[in-house]
């Protein structure tokens, strides 16, 4: 923050104070951070025993785990990409009928949109995993991920794209239908494609939502990597290892995804596309960490 | 209908294991959602802070939770808290769990906010000899609810939601779990009572929604 | 869309697994589970009556068997992929009664609470999963066997000197923690109160809540908490007599009268020729006491 608004620029007492906070701040928290990691060295979790098989290339179990982890990371990024390719489908196609819809039949649209809002990631996809095979349609269990992730995620995105068209200037549909464009065509030739560059970073913020969801495959037992892990354990008995492991990478991969959503914001707002500017004449605190979307997953 | 009404059975028959589960349910999102939003505005003013050390721990906090799933924040919690020697019931190990997760999200939405007021408000504070927390508290933050409160209140929704994992981690009797307690042990139909959970679900969500709608109307003065 | 940037950091995740493995060293060991298994053997010629399940088996070459993925002792999947545990070697025992060779079987992950339909709807051919014979599950699926008479019982920390037995455990208000879903889950209700119950998804998760004092009892079949016992230090001890009987069965489809009782009799020759104690000694063998005998065979129906 190289002008802050919310206090004046130091003068030299208080860079000197705010030295002492920092330094304070600073050894408080590194004093807990010590505390943690001398109780956790007590218990032995720092043990070669326990990180062997993650760090030391020598280990029995180490091209073991590390192959399993890689095709069970893999397992993750292809149901977030299917799921994350089917939500914008259906998502789409569930914004335009709620926009094109006569009133007499939009208040069902809506209804379906609010009522899978409202539900669980896990109670969709624990029922398309029990309730699908009952009435006979038996998928690979990707498949029931997948579908659970997309009935979750299309209604998000459908709200996504409609706030996207809504938040363009009217002229645009104006002018489509003064060309002669019917309704539909003017949103599919004008609208949309100026509207998906205003949502791409909350798409892609959505993205990352779903990469996280596709963690709760395990529930159903798909080869995932928490699943993985989970299997893992039983065989390695490092639980917290394992799993702090996995949580850097699911964080690593997550945070260049976000990156990519800033930067694409960033593009985007330098472009002088529609939408309004972000943080114009406001407080500016910095850039918006790593994405914009702030619904929890 | 009556066939209907048969057809609920596994559900009506267990009412009161459902009410039980529901206000478990409850329980969980009214401490989950207080904890959040303090925690939430405490890590965002660490984030606009002068304390450089602060504001990094502010940002590497948002970076942890929010990019790392629910299900192993959860599990750190229920297996890690321990190992450090602190104890404490399940109950609350998932708790604190989906406040760690969701004050991450309510961190930002908080900071949107405050990034919403203008800049002249910071500086009318600051003309008149405001301190920084004297500014963010009694100027900045009261004006920045309002553009807080939407997107406040998805994190919020979104964390009732989330809720539902924490079973996961040994916390018993809250909606979901109740699923798994009817149909693996008790070999009740599935689908009567998922949709009975599901409708536990909605009961808080769909409220919850309106709610908010009504206080966005309402908070959303003119300015 | 732009794809590309999230498809090259899920190759690059990849790569650097498959590089790992490049340069890791295979060498296997086997962690706890005594002596190797000895290959089951598999009946060359065997002939079977035309249109039963055996035949169909046979004849196909392949067989689907449904067991416990997480279940160390009994069906556990190792990183590289194999199955080990007495379930499966008495599957593989079945399979090559069938003429059917170890490495021919397809494993197909069989949790508690999806056992039964798994087989109703043909996706297995059968099933060895810790699988206890009640009639319940009767109405719905068949069972051979039993070949394992288990019991379950308490795990407590070697300094609990307060729980003797299960009848100790609404008095003193201690945590129990068993699987959800599982049938020592529900036995236990019995003797604690709603609040008293503590539920994950696997038994070493609950190993480890007694380890860190989250939980004062562990109870499920004896031989996995010996499981435990055996490689915790004399961390934790067993207290109590078994309190149920658990006869694990193999669960085929509902009538099947002619596949159970070829069942019962590779069970009863596998007893006979040594093949089920040395599979027991190759799995379960050492954390147990001794190994057992086969159980008496129900009557197929």
């Amino acid at each position: 923050m190289s002008n802050p608004v919310l206090y004046d620029n130091p003068g030299p007492r208080t860079r000197r104070r705010v030295m002492i906070g920092s330094v304070v701040a600073g050894v408080l928290l590194l004093g807990v951070l010590a505390l943690v990691l001398v109780r956790l060295g007590e218990e032995g979790q720092f043990s070669g025993e326990r990180w062997g098989p993650l760090v030391n290339l020598y280990y029995p179990k180490f091209a073991a785990l590390w192959t399993g982890l890689g095709v069970a990371l893999w397992n993750n990024i292809v149901a977030a990409v299917l799921a994350m390719t089917l939500s914008l489908t259906i998502g789409t196609a569930l914004a335009l009928t709620r926009i094109t819809s006569a009133r007499w039949y939009r208040w069902a649209v809506v209804s379906v949109i609010e009522l899978f809002r409202g539900l669980p990631v896990v109670i969709a996809i624990f029922f398309a995993y029990r309730v699908l095979p009952e009435v006979g349609i038996e998928l690979p269990k990707l498949w029931y991920l997948v579908i659970g992730l997309t009935a979750y995620n299309c209604v998000i995105i459908a709200e996504i794209v409609r706030s996207g068209v809504a938040s363009l200037p009217r002229g645009q549909a104006e002018a489509g239908a003064a060309i002669g464009l019917t309704r539909g065509q003017s949103l599919r030739l004008v609208q949309l494609p100026q509207a998906f560059r205003v949502m791409l970073p909350a798409l892609i913020s959505q993205l990352v939502v779903i990469f996280k969801d596709t963690s709760l495959g395990f529930i159903i037992l798909y080869p995932e990597s928490v699943r993985f892990v989970r299997l893992a354990i039983e065989e390695l008995d490092n639980p917290l290892q394992l799993f702090f492991a996995l949580a850097v990478i699911f964080i690593v991969i997550n945070y260049l995804l976000s990156r990519l959503a800033v930067y694409v914001e960033r593009r985007l707002s330098r472009a002088g596309t529609v939408g309004p500017r972000p943080g114009a004449g406001t407080l500016d605190t910095g850039q918006p960490l790593a994405g914009t979307s702030t619904t929890g997953g | 209908m009556l066939g209907l009404i048969d057809y609920f059975e596994p559900v009506t028959d267990n009412i009161g294991l459902f009410a039980d589960a529901f206000l478990v349910t409850l329980e969980i999102c009214l401490y989950g959602a207080t904890g959040s939003l303090l925690l939430g505005t405490l890590i965002a003013a660490c984030r606009v802070s002068p304390l450089p050390p602060l504001q990094r721990v502010g940002s590497a906090w948002v970076t942890v939770f929010r990019n790392c799933p629910l299900t192993i924040v959860l599990f750190f919690c229920a297996f890690g808290l321990p190992e450090i020697g602190i104890n404490a019931p399940f109950f609350w190990f998932g708790i604190i769990g989906l406040v760690l997760y969701t004050s991450a999200f309510a961190c930002e939405a908080v900071r949107s906010g405050i990034n919403s007021v203008s800049a002249g408000q910071a500086e009318a504070a600051r003309a008149v000899g405001l301190t920084f927390i004297q500014s963010l508290g009694t100027v900045v933050l009261p004006q920045a609810m309002r553009t807080v409160v939407p997107p406040l209140g998805s994190v919020i929704i979104a964390m009732i939601k989330n809720s539902a994992i924490v079973g996961a981690v040994g916390v018993g009797g809250d909606l979901f779990s109740t699923y798994g307690t009817l149909v693996s042990a008790r070999g009740l139909p599935i689908i009567p009572v998922l949709l009975g959970v599901a409708a536990g679900y909605l009961l808080i969500t769909i409220p919850g929604g309106i709610l908010l709608g009504v206080l966005e109307r309402r908070v959303a003065v003119a300015r | 869309m732009r794809w590309n940037p999230v498809l090259r950091t899920g190759i690059a995740v990849a790569a650097f697994g498959l590089v790992a493995t490049a340069c890791g060293e295979q060498e296997s060991i086997g962690d706890g589970g005594g002596d190797q298994a000895p290959a089951p053997s598999v009946e060359q010629d065997a002939q079977f009556e035309p249109g039963t399940t055996m035949a169909e088996l046979n004849e196909a070459g392949t067989i689907t068997i449904g067991t416990k993925f997480d279940q160390p002792l009994f069906g556990l999947r190792t990183l590289e992929g194999e199955l080990t545990g007495f379930d499966t070697e008495i599957a593989r025992i079945i399979a090559g009664g069938l003429g059917i060779a170890p490495e021919d079987i397809d494993w197909v992950e069989a949790p508690s609470a999806q056992r039964e339909s798994l087989i109703e709807r043909d996706e297995v051919d059968l099933v060895v999963a810790t699988y206890t014979i009640n009639d319940e599950r009767a109405e719905r699926v068949s069972f051979a066997g039993p070949y394992y008479q288990a019991g379950q019982t308490l795990m407590v920390r070697s300094d609990n000197q307060e729980i003797t037995g299960p009848d100790d455990l609404r008095g003193s208000d201690a945590k129990v923690c068993s699987a959800t879903g599982s049938t020592p889950s529900e036995n236990i209700r019995e003797y604690i109160d709603e609040d008293q119950l503590v539920l994950f998804d696997t038994y070493s998760q609950c190993r480890d809540s007694l380890d860190n004092g989250q939980v004062d009892v562990v109870t499920t079949d004896n031989v996995i908490l010996l499981g435990f016992i055996s490689e915790s230090d004399g961390a934790f001890k067993l207290v109590g007599e078994q309190f149920t009987e658990e006869p694990y069965g193999v669960g085929i489809t509902k009538g099947d009268v002619a596949f159970c009782e070829f069942i019962n009799e590779q069970l009863r020759q596998a007893a006979e020729s040594g093949a089920y104690d040395a599979a027991w000694e190759a799995t379960a063998g050492p954390v147990a006491e001794e190994v057992p005998e086969l159980p008496g065979l129900d009557p197929c129906s």
